[in-house]
Order: structure tokens, then sequence, then C-alpha cells
């Protein structure tokens, strides 16, 4: 059960740090020609095979427990931060993130910046390897310590290598950004099962012991997601509430 | 070493993000949970009570506004 779950955090969450790499290499491609983006975007994949290379094996040798303390933070951390854009943003108090608005203005400012007259072009070059290289180090962040604190790199790559798979080639098919991908879903999604293996793992790690062992994360993973919705229901009534008045006043106002 | 504060920075926005009260929040209820597990007490409850709090908290400084 738990490697099911595995893959699957691994799966959603490359696959939302995906889209928005692929964002902007479209973006960089479609105005400014494909050549020096896809040179950029295999140096990228390089330079992130050779830090996933140099760190991976070194996380094998720290102790599970103490492993797991540390990854177990980290997770819980981040993931309590991808629940709480999440929630902001289903609740209507930050704006969703959208695709086109990102793929508009990445595409105008690739279109404003002047070409250099050689065959290669370091601009598009750049942004595209920047692009790939920070969105997939949140990858490989994510594959590295799920994999090792659960004990299966691979399995967590697997779910990775699937995502990559995907979202390339739907890119490839479309030529255009995923805008219909629902961004916010799956960044709701990805931060309750890091929360939830983040609170599992932390717990082991400072020494709780879990009632049912194993079996305590299939119930915690219920607790964040309703919590959570619980959450969005709580601050999207304050929201309408908050607009409402704030549309009031501005009516009485223009009234006067 | 402008790089090396441009990939520390990285890291902190990547992983605490527009908060750091949940990072800090986080260490202290896990401290507080070793505490009472090396107490031989029961200390499960402390990391999914924590996440109840220290999110409920976080998003009411962020809708205060």
């Amino acid at each position: 059960m738990s490697d099911a779950f595995l893959v699957l955090a691994a799966f959603l969450a490359s696959a939302v740090e995906m889209v928005e790499a692929l964002t902007i290499v479209l973006a960089v491609g479609l105005t400014r020609g494909w050549r020096s983006a896809l040179i950029g975007v295999a140096a990228a994949l390089v330079a992130l095979a050779a830090v996933v290379a140099a760190f991976g094996p070194a996380l094998t040798l720290v102790p599970i427990d103490a492993l797991r303390l540390v990854v177990g933070v980290l997770l819980l951390v981040f993931g309590m931060q991808w629940l709480r854009k999440a929630i902001l943003r289903a609740s209507g108090y930050k704006a969703a993130h959208d695709e086109d608005a990102i793929f508009r203005r990445e595409a105008e400012e690739a279109a404003l910046t002047l070409r250099s007259h050689g065959a290669f072009d370091p601009y598009s070059f750049t942004l595209a390897f920047k692009g790939v290289f920070l969105e997939g180090l949140e990858v490989a962040f994510i594959v590295v310590t799920f994999g090792s604190a659960q004990g299966s790199i691979p399995l967590a790559a697997a779910g990775a290598g699937a995502a990559l798979v995907i979202v390339a080639g739907v890119g490839a098919l479309i030529h255009a950004p995923l805008a219909r991908v629902p961004e916010n879903t799956l960044k709701f999604a990805v931060g309750a099962l890091l929360t939830t293996f983040g609170t599992f793992w932390a717990g082991e790690g400072a020494g709780v012991e879990w009632p049912g062992g194993d079996l305590a994360l299939v119930l915690i993973l219920p607790f964040v997601v309703l919590m959570a919705l619980a959450q969005v229901r709580v601050l999207t009534g304050m929201h309408r509430r908050a607009t409402t008045a704030v549309d009031a006043r501005a009516l009485v106002g223009a009234e006067r | 070493m402008k790089y090396a504060i441009a990939f520390a920075r990285f890291w902190y926005d990547f992983i605490v993000g527009d908060d750091w009260q949940i990072a800090a929040g986080v260490v202290a209820a896990l401290a507080i949970a070793a505490l009472l597990a090396r107490g031989g007490l029961p200390a499960w409850w402390i990391p999914p009570s924590a996440v109840v709090v220290l999110l409920s908290l976080s998003l009411r400084r962020a809708t205060r506004d």
C-alpha cells in the first residue's frame, strides 16, 4: 500500500513541476526556435543527473531513523506549504496558477529580446536550461527523499519517469501549454500526500510509535485531506463575505 | 559566492516558502514528541495535531488582511 502511495506521490509531484518546465520550454522554442532551447533542455538534464548521482547514493549511507527524521521534517514543511497555497487558491485568497498567462508572458519576453547573429541563441539556451534545471531539482528532491526514506529510489523514479513520458509526450503532440491540467487540484493532492508521508516519517524518526504501525499511513491521509477540505470551506465563506462587504462599501461610496 | 547565496535562497524558498513559522512549529512539535516518546508516553497524536494547528494559524495569518 505504501509503495502505491510512493509511486503516486512521485508521479503527481513530478507532473506538476514538469508542466511548469514545459510551459517555459514551449514559450522559448515556439518564439525563438527549437535548436538552442533543446540544447538547454539536454544540458539541464545532464546537470540534474550529475546532482542526483552525487547526492543520491550518499543518502543510503545515513541510518534509516535519522534519514526518516530529516526527510520527514523536510517533507512535512514542504507539503504544508503546498497545501497552504492550494487552500488559499481554492478559497479565492490567492490567484490560480495560469499556465496560459505564464506562456504568453514568457513568449512576449522571448520575442522582445534581441537575437544573436550566430546559430546558437544564448537567451533560449539559458531560459530553457534554467526552467528545466530548477523545476527538475524539485523533482529530484522529491524522488531522492521519498525513495530513500521508503527504501526504494527506483519506485519513486518510476513514478517521476511516468510523469516525464506523459507530460513530454502530450507537450510534443499539442505544442501548447497544458492549461487544462487542473494544477491546483494536483497541488492539493501532492500537498496532502507530502504532509502525510512527512507526518509519518518525522514521527517515526522522533521515536513515535504509531498505533497499527504502517497502517497509520492509510489513516493519516484521509485525516489530512478532510482537514484541508474543511479549511477550504471555511476560508471560501470568509472570502465571499469579505468580497460582498467590499462591494457594498464601494456601492455606498459611488452613490454618495 | 553569489551563486552559493542564490542556491541557498532557492532551497530556502523551495522548502520553507512563504511562512517560516510552519518550519519552526514543526521542529518544536517533533522535539516535544521525541521527549514524550523517550519518557515512554504516547506521542503519536502530536504530529497530526501540529499539522492542524500550524496550518490553521498560517492560513489565518495569510488571510488576515
